[in-house]
């Protein structure tokens, strides 16, 4: 018996900002979900099962979510689920509630992720003082320089690069009204100038923290077909893993990460994603992620990445945006990061990007990594149902 | 064998949490001495007060007061309180359906004995001394005595009933610090106390995995990508090779170290990947990739303090670009 088809009907985010003070955690992941309910034009009875992402519990010291946030979410008396994968959490979260309505486990299951780093320490909890071990001497970007470093050092890429992709995600996320960063005055000029925190990577190549949660209703056909506004179509989604270390890793492209877009490739039977895809949600959290996941990801051969962004190729105007919303770069809720990715790629072939939309975007490609280049989720979602 | 080595892991942090509507009211109304419910979508009313209906999902905010007396509608006695816990002496914890409630409050009840606590018994809230917006401002419950039994002869009136309350207050509590502390003993186990004896004697001793032969440092007792124990001991470097590094311009908190400094990968010469450390004794901006090192030892520290060039030629790329 083949799959059900999965449809995203629903999609609801909180504005991204520093710090919500005015709600507690239960009132922001209300909102997310309130809000995806409304664009399903569905009400809490009308959902099955809720699943649901956060970041790692240290960060804000909320160990059990799915306890805590069930009666904003509407969850109880049905099953709740709660799934853990690191930063890549929100696209693991939403592939595991794609993964009960594809199997006819439930028809209709609400998908939630969020964070309020405002309220948490990710640094700390990251850092925990582990007896007999020597402590990072770093910071959270000096976890990720040296990988970047290693990358230029790999391709020949210019050092010019990184403030490239920042420059361009800022200015997308001007047109989100749901992103954190709005820096009106931005110019390339001012991304060169910022401070270099962690050489090769500057001030304003890095993400912000940010507080912010984003729900998705998905669907089977039958709700597809009620649903008030154009749907999503799932085509292709999978998850992989590898250790953090270990002897042949490679941080620049991590096997896992090609063999996870591999998958989904064949599953949606895109042979050319360059040419096939129209729009991609990529988890860039330094600005030099973007040329390194467009080999990782097959967009570009090895060594090639960052000649489509110097290139401009990845510009919203560009034929193979990357990050219209503003990605990682500009909104950074750790948990949600992955599910916003996720949800933004479903935006575009829904057409209801608003400003950022990717005109005519037929299918496209929401992608989420996390814990030390350890977890990858993916999915490629059309604006047509999948040929079953 | 040597002994494997154990140690304390504390992991402590002030968490924040902002109230929302609903908690703010319930945790100011404690500071001034009244007690906040809120009224579900069924009409019943429940204390402490929940922000979303547990049946309906509706949001709530219909708030009512309720009595600071109540009725015990179970409990538990605590022979040997714990550090943090609500009073120092042993105690009953007790589930407080407060008049006018239809939920149960936990709470701690000061009693003298298991024999003076029963379902059913009437108590009342001792307030703390320093009134405090959080639930330590309620200091616990104690009996309230058979004059507080609505069923009882010469009891005033029955219990009252909720009142509505639009739950404003001046200088409302908006936020409280959760302090979380877990207590660990940490064991790095049997491959990493070797690996850090070793190191006692200023050695680095790795483990080979017996099927892809590569040495891990520090060893883990097994090769993740095999899933095979490794046992043979391998010592490496003391040299080795910076394969990728950055350079550190902000200063770290807890960390002595003047900026900018470099935080880079070494491989040591046959070690299957890199370790992290610092790069010295060569300015910041002429640390490359390739560079050759050597470990500077500290008394008194368990880790190499950093790594300085050993002055000689530079390794060639393809010698450890897998290592990077």
């Amino acid at each position: 018996m083949s799959k059900e088809p999965v449809a995203v009907v629903g999609i609801g985010q909180t504005k991204h900002v520093a710090a919500r003070h005015d709600v507690s955690i239960a009132g922001l992941v209300r909102e997310a979900a309130r809000r995806a309910l409304d664009d399903a034009g569905l009400d809490w009875p009308d959902v099955d099962a809720v699943v649901i992402g956060k970041a790692p519990d240290f960060f804000e010291g909320v160990m059990m979510p799915e306890l805590y946030l069930a009666d904003a979410l509407g969850a109880v008396g049905k099953p709740m689920l709660r799934v853990h994968t690191a930063g890549s959490v929100g696209g693991s979260t939403a592939l595991v509630a794609a993964n009960l309505v594809a199997a006819r486990v439930h028809r209709t299951v609400l998908t939630l992720a969020f964070e309020k780093q405002s309220e948490s320490n990710a640094m700390w909890g990251l850092s925990l003082p582990v007896p007999f071990q020597q402590p990072l001497l770093a910071g959270a970007g000096g976890f990720f320089a040296p990988h970047v470093r290693a990358y230029m050092r790999r391709t020949g890429a210019p050092d010019t690069v990184g403030s490239l992709v920042a420059y361009k995600d800022r200015r997308n996320a001007l047109k989100n009204p749901y992103a954190h960063l709005h820096e009106h005055g931005i110019t390339l000029a001012k991304v060169q100038a910022s401070p270099m925190l962690w050489d090769p990577i500057r001030y304003s190549e890095t993400c912000p923290s940010s507080d912010g949660a984003c729900a998705m209703v998905l669907t089977d056909r039958a709700g597809a077909a009620r649903a008030p506004r154009p749907a999503a179509w799932l085509h292709g989604g999978a998850m992989r893993s590898e250790p953090t270390l270990f002897a042949g890793k490679d941080f620049v492209s991590p096997q896992a990460g090609k063999d996870c877009a591999a998958d989904v490739y064949r599953q949606a039977g895109i042979t050319d994603p360059r040419r096939e895809i129209d729009a991609v949600e990529m988890y860039v959290p330094f600005s030099w992620y973007e040329p390194m996941w467009l080999e990782n990801l097959g967009f570009a051969a090895e060594g090639e990445g960052w000649k489509l962004t110097e290139a401009g190729v990845t510009e919203l105007d560009g034929d193979l945006p990357v990050n219209p919303s503003g990605g990682v770069l500009s909104t950074n809720p750790i948990g949600a990061s992955g599910m916003i990715r996720f949800a933004e790629a479903a935006l575009q072939v829904r057409g209801a990007a608003g400003e950022h939309q990717v005109p005519g975007a037929r299918r496209a490609l929401g992608h989420a990594y996390g814990g030390g280049a350890q977890f990858f989720a993916m999915w490629l979602v059309g604006s047509e149902p999948p040929q079953t | 064998m040597t002994e494997v080595l154990r140690a304390p892991l504390v992991v402590e942090f002030p968490f924040t949490r902002s109230l929302g509507p609903v908690q703010s009211a319930f945790l100011t109304g404690l500071r001034e001495r009244t007690v906040l419910g809120v009224r579900t979508s069924d009409g019943r009313v429940a204390v402490p007060p929940l922000e979303y209906d547990p049946v309906t999902a509706a949001e709530l905010r219909d708030l009512v007061e309720v009595g600071t007396t109540g009725t015990v509608t179970t409990w538990a006695w605590n022979e040997r309180p714990r550090p943090g816990q609500p009073l120092a002496t042993p105690f009953a914890w007790v589930l407080v359906r407060l008049d006018g409630a239809d939920t149960a409050l936990l709470h701690a009840l000061d009693a003298s004995g298991p024999d003076a606590v029963h379902t059913g018994m009437r108590v009342r809230i001792r307030w703390a001394a320093e009134p405090a917006g959080a639930i330590t401002g309620i200091a616990c419950f104690e009996p309230a005595g058979p004059a507080a039994d609505p069923g009882a002869p010469g009891a005033a009136t029955a219990p009252p009933a909720a009142t509505p309350h639009d739950g404003t207050f001046a200088d409302p509590v908006t936020g409280i610090v959760a302090a979380a502390r877990l207590d660990y003993t940490y064991s790095p186990g049997r491959a990493q106390t070797a690996y850090l004896d070793a190191l006692a004697e200023r050695r680095t001793v790795g483990e080979r995995c017996p099927r892809c032969r590569k040495v891990y440092v520090p060893p883990r007792g097994a090769c993740p990508t095999c899933g095979v124990a490794t046992t043979d001991r391998v010592e490496v470097g003391p040299r080795g090779t910076v394969t990728t590094f950055c350079i550190v311009n902000i200063k770290a908190k807890n960390l002595d170290i003047e900026v900018p400094y470099v935080y880079a990968h070494i491989a040591l010469d046959g070690a299957g990947l890199a370790l992290h450390g610092r790069i010295g004794g060569i300015p910041y901006d002429r640390v490359r990739m390739g560079l050759r090192v050597e470990p500077v030892w500290t008394d008194g520290s368990r880790h190499p303090d950093h790594y300085r060039p050993t002055g000689e030629p530079d390794a060639p790329y393809d010698t450890y670009k897998e290592l990077l």
